[in-house]
């Protein structure tokens, strides 16, 4: 199941080498002018059926949020930071994997016994395990600027599947089966991004090469829909489990062009595909949020899988959220033609 | 055939059994020591107490070793909306449960995952979220998490141990199936060693919640002398030196109040005639363990404490160092190879010497 | 002019749904423009005249809004910001929906916590009907301010001056420059998104690749109790801009503003912001870089439903602007 591979792929932002393989050995057959730019983005082309003249873009990003080694204390303890964004508070006492030889190691956590703070500590003052009985057996096994990710193993749960980097694998393994699938009315351009979680950074650039008419984001966003407590503010889950593919209006990075979310739900609608709008609080930037300011601007939308416990080593996804992903884009391109984007 | 030590502590840590619910446990440990001890059973609690016969003659004195097998974990106190509330069932540092899989035992075991609000969301932004603030996620809408689980099921880690370098392994409940581990090693050795005593091995219940085992297995075995194995706090960055133990550096042996002091310098002795790494660790009271029940059972037991240092305590990324184990078993072997059938008279008090010598 | 700032200030385009405001200036501007088009975000591009330097103007359609983000237990409306809201701009304050729904903002604790202002979802949007029901809002749709604009005296006061103003001055100096000529291409280009960070500016500029480029924006007074910065006033005329937190003008292009002024005897004051930025920020890293300038107009109150402007002021900035554009540009 490519899901599961390019959930349990190591990916962190700036070195997606291992997903990138993943990605390219499923797409090879069934897309030309395959390229990988500067900064690793892989850009190609589903060849179309010619009956609509528009170029089309879709973007799924390949990074997953880790870590980074800083540096080693005398004790053989790894201090290391975060790249892109984490929640210090999921860190103490989670499973790692150091470097591009996969060191397996642990976050310490100073017991209970001997410490009853509860304030978050923060990420400078942790340290990663591997073994090592001192500076000199880390430094000969690990090197600053190493990357660190979750050591987390893909486990199907019945309609949910829980593992790491569902943000955004599950936006790329829908990417794919939407490539691999019958032929578009016009020319895809897909392009899969690197570094989007440290700030959008290949996604513009993709966009300045492909020059699209239109622009569609596959991602995997928040989902905070835990039990309510009557104490607690009253906030918006930002989406739903099981509520269907969850379509941006606006987000911190982007107001989607409003003719593109129409389309989206006529479509759903017409298609009796569920479908769902995410909150605009507390959301969260994507890569159309550099992809719709390129040049002379693109018009552009979000479709994001619904995903509990994202940014962390166990997040839980919704496998028909997931299918209807990839669903819903099919139908809204089949149906996609220049008078949607009238005026 | 050899113990491959480190297989042996994975395969234990990896099993699920937490304080009140050891049958997992007893069920493996009982086969790992098939063979090395002559007589087995389960008393009322779920102790597992294995015999192994000394060559001294009738009546033999008794040598218990205890380690307790239960680990601390969680227990269903809630379901809502599909979403399960956990309530401790020992010690759980809650701060370290954010993000961590655990397996419900329900009908079946069902991964999940702890999640709490997000930090912008919380009620508190800049803690870790409290026990009632997190929720086990196994990703099952409502109905079927209500057919499969119910109030009281356990929950435990899903965490599989791992190897580090060096010598060092991490992974859940080492705290204390290491312990239970380093018995197997000193029961291996003794299958080749002559002991005059009868070896009595306790894997002990419900540590985590007051030693509730440890006071009946004590009750029943009645031994003259007994040794309890726990785990004590390893060095590690923002821990107190004074009340840590290097890794590698060797299993500690407890002095204090609830330790035989005649029987710690003996015990120490044979450390050192035998070159074991070792530490000392001072515990001015309580010693937290088994030691502390077992010590005033019945007419009074001399004791002793073994301390195996490991990292994270209480967490799923517990760390020893497999050299700690395996000295802990050996030392605990050559203690007790050495010990005669009149071995009590060495660790009589010199009072007594003096008193009976008067009489 | 008093009919058309009315109209365009009252008009319906919170960030990101510009289009009922476009449709408005397009209409207006219609007759005026040699050429009409819409960029693929949403920008009004209008072209007057055909000369060699091309030069760009830039006033902003959109204007601060909310938008719902989630119903609550109770049935109201919870928002995010569409834009820089001041929380002391909502209590009370009246919005209305695309489809025509008027709606209004209260708050949590509104007399328990009364000396506090919790952040934005601390407050919460009523869109009850009746006892039993709602009016048709949903998560997603976006709302802007009601107020209506009046005059007193030589003040102009209405919310979405900020930039309904700066159109309103860009389609006079249209008309103006219709009938006296320019040497020049001019583009007016009335933007999209500035609330939200200038998003529509600079894919407009590097669409229309300018040589040159003025942003036209309201310029925060000084002249109240207590200002950011004081400087600015009320009546003291058009605003040169001199930098602000984002943006520095070449000085080339700040002293020919400033010639054209003096030439002219427009009244003009010179503006050195650090809180706050136009269009002009954006513009001017368009492609290559592109020498711009800002002109403002003075107003109070900035982002509260009570923007307040003085006439002097609009019709120096229009004087300034047509000055500037159907002379030649020599910098």
């Amino acid at each position: 199941m490519i899901l599961r591979e390019l959930s349990n792929a190591i990916g962190v932002s700036s070195d997606e080498g291992p997903v990138r393989q993943i990605i390219l050995d499923a797409i090879r057959d069934h897309v030309d002018d395959i390229r990988i730019d500067a900064l690793g983005n892989v850009l190609a082309v589903r060849r179309g059926t010619g009956q609509v003249d528009l170029r089309v873009m879709a973007a799924a990003h390949m990074d997953e949020v880790g870590m980074m080694v800083i540096g080693f204390d005398s004790d053989g303890g790894i201090r290391f930071r975060e790249v892109g964004g984490l929640d210090a508070r999921i860190l103490p006492g989670a499973r790692v994997l150091v470097g591009p030889d996969r060191i397996p190691g642990v976050i310490q956590w100073v017991p209970i016994h001997q410490n009853t703070d509860n304030k978050t500590v923060p990420i400078e003052r942790l340290r990663i395990d591997i073994g090592a009985a001192n500076r000199e057996a880390a430094q000969g096994a690990v090197e600053p600027g190493d990357l660190i990710a979750f050591d987390t193993q893909f486990a199907e749960l019945g309609p949910t599947v829980r593992g790491k980097a569902f943000d955004d694998r599950a936006g790329c393994a829908s990417l794919i089966a939407l490539v691999q699938g019958d032929p578009f009315p016009f020319d895809l351009h897909v392009a899969f991004t690197v570094q989007e979680e440290v700030g959008l950074r290949g996604a513009g650039v993709a966009a300045n090469a492909i020059r699209p008419d239109v622009a569609f984001v596959l991602e995997t966003t928040a989902c905070h829909d835990l039990p309510e407590d009557p104490d607690e503010p009253d906030q918006t889950t930002i989406t739903q489990l099981g509520g269907g593919p969850a379509i941006t209006v606006a987000d911190r990075s982007m107001i989607s062009d409003p003719r593109l979310v129409r389309h989206l739900v006529r479509v759903g609608e017409a298609e009796g595909i569920p479908h769902q709008f995410r909150s605009p609080q507390h959301a969260g930037g994507t890569d159309a949020g550099a992809i719709h300011r390129t040049r002379a601007g693109v018009p552009s939308v979000v479709v994001a899988n619904p995903c509990r416990y994202i940014h962390g080593p166990y997040s839980i996804l919704s496998l028909s959220d997931f299918e209807n992903q990839s669903r819903l884009l099919r139908a809204a391109w089949m149906a996609l033609t220049p008078s949607v984007m009238e005026r | 055939m050899p113990l491959d030590l480190k297989e042996h502590i994975k395969h234990l840590s990896e099993l699920a059994a937490p304080a009140g619910h050891e049958g997992a446990a007893c069920d493996a440990i009982r086969a790992a020591w098939a063979g090395l001890a002559d007589h087995f059973e389960v008393d009322g609690l779920g102790n597992l107490i294995a015999t192994k016969t000394g060559s001294g003659p009738e009546p033999r004195r008794k040598v218990m070793l205890c380690a307790h097998m239960d680990e601390i974990g969680l227990i269903v106190a809630e379901i809502r909306a599909g979403f399960i509330r956990a309530g401790m069932l020992g010690g759980i540092d809650a701060r370290v449960l954010l993000s961590q899989p655990v397996l419900v035992h329900g009908q079946r075991p069902l991964p999940g995952v702890f999640g709490a609000a997000p930090p912008h969301m919380a009620r508190n932004r800049t803690e870790y979220p409290t026990l009632d603030e997190l929720w086990i996620d196994v990703g099952l809408p409502h109905e079927d998490v209500t057919a499969l689980v119910r109030v009281g099921d356990v929950i435990t880690f899903d965490a599989p141990a791992i190897e580090l370098k060096g010598d060092r392994l991490a992974g859940k409940s080492f705290d204390n199936r290491v312990s239970v581990a380093a018995i197997t090693v000193c029961l291996e050795e003794l299958a080749t060693r002559q002991h005059a005593w009868d070896v009595v091995a306790v894997a002990s219940v419900q540590e985590e919640v007051g030693s509730h085992g440890a006071i009946a297995a004590a009750y029943r075995v009645q031994p003259d002398i007994a040794i309890a194995i726990d785990g004590t706090f390893a060095a590690q960055a923002g821990a107190n030196d004074d009340e840590t133990f290097k890794l590698g550096d060797g299993p500690t042996l407890g002095r204090g109040p609830n330790f035989h002091p005649l029987l710690f310098k003996h015990a120490r002795e044979v450390a050192k005639a035998e070159e074991f790494k070792h530490q000392i660790e001072v515990l001015p009271g309580n010693s937290g363990t088994d030691a502390w029940l077992i010590q005033v059972s019945r007419e009074g037991v001399p004791s002793l404490l073994f301390s195996i240092p490991m990292r994270n305590m209480h967490t799923p990324v517990e760390v020893v160092d497999v050299r700690d184990v395996r000295r802990t078993g050996r030392w605990m072997a050559a203690l007790i190879a050495g010990m005669g059938p009149s071995f009590l008279d060495e660790i009589a008090w010199p009072e007594t010497a003096r008193e009976e010598g008067e009489a | 002019m008093e009919a058309l700032i009315k109209k365009l200030a009252e008009a319906w385009g919170p960030v990101g749904f510009e289009h009922q405001v476009r449709d408005l200036i397009r209409e207006e501007v219609a007759p005026l423009a040699d050429a009409i088009t819409v960029d693929p975000l949403g920008n009004l591009i209008c072209r007057i005249g055909d000369g060699e330097t091309r030069v760009m103007v830039a006033a902003h359609m959109d204007e601060l809004g909310v938008i719902v983000s989630h119903i609550d237990r109770q049935g109201y409306a919870r928002f995010a910001n569409l834009g820089t809201l001041l929380p002391g701009t909502l209590l009370g304050a009246r919005v209305r929906f695309e489809n025509g729904v008027i709606a209004n903002i209260g708050v949590e604790n509104q007399f328990t916590k009364r000396r506090e202002l919790p952040n934005f979802d601390g407050f919460f949007i009523d869109i009850s009907q009746d006892a039993n029901g709602n009016a048709p809002v949903q998560v997603g749709d976006p709302g802007a301010f009601v107020r209506e604009v009046v005059w007193r005296g030589e003040r102009v006061i209405g919310k979405a001056l900020d930039d309904r103003l700066g159109c309103a001055v860009q389609i006079e100096a249209m008309r103006r420059l219709k009938e006296q000529g320019t040497p020049h291409t001019v583009y007016f280009v009335f933007t999209v998104q500035e609330e939200v960070g200038s998003r529509g500016a600079r894919p407009a500029g590097y669409g229309l690749d300018p040589h040159i480029a003025f942003a036209l924006d309201l310029s925060p007074a000084g002249d109240v109790p207590k200002p950011k910065e004081p400087g600015i006033n009320l009546g003291g005329g058009a605003v040169i801009k001199v930098r602000d937190s984002r943006h520095i003008v070449p000085a080339p292009v700040k002293n020919l503003m400033i010639r054209r002024a003096e030439e002219r005897g427009i009244p003009y004051q010179l503006e050195v912001m650090t809180l706050g930025t136009t269009d002009g920020a954006e513009i001017q890293l368009a492609r290559a870089g592109v020498p711009t300038g800002a002109v403002g107009i003075p107003a109070r109150y900035v982002h509260t439903q009570s923007e307040t402007a003085d006439r002097r002021d609009i019709h120096a900035t229009i004087d300034l602007l047509v000055g500037i554009l159907s002379e030649p540009i020599e910098l």
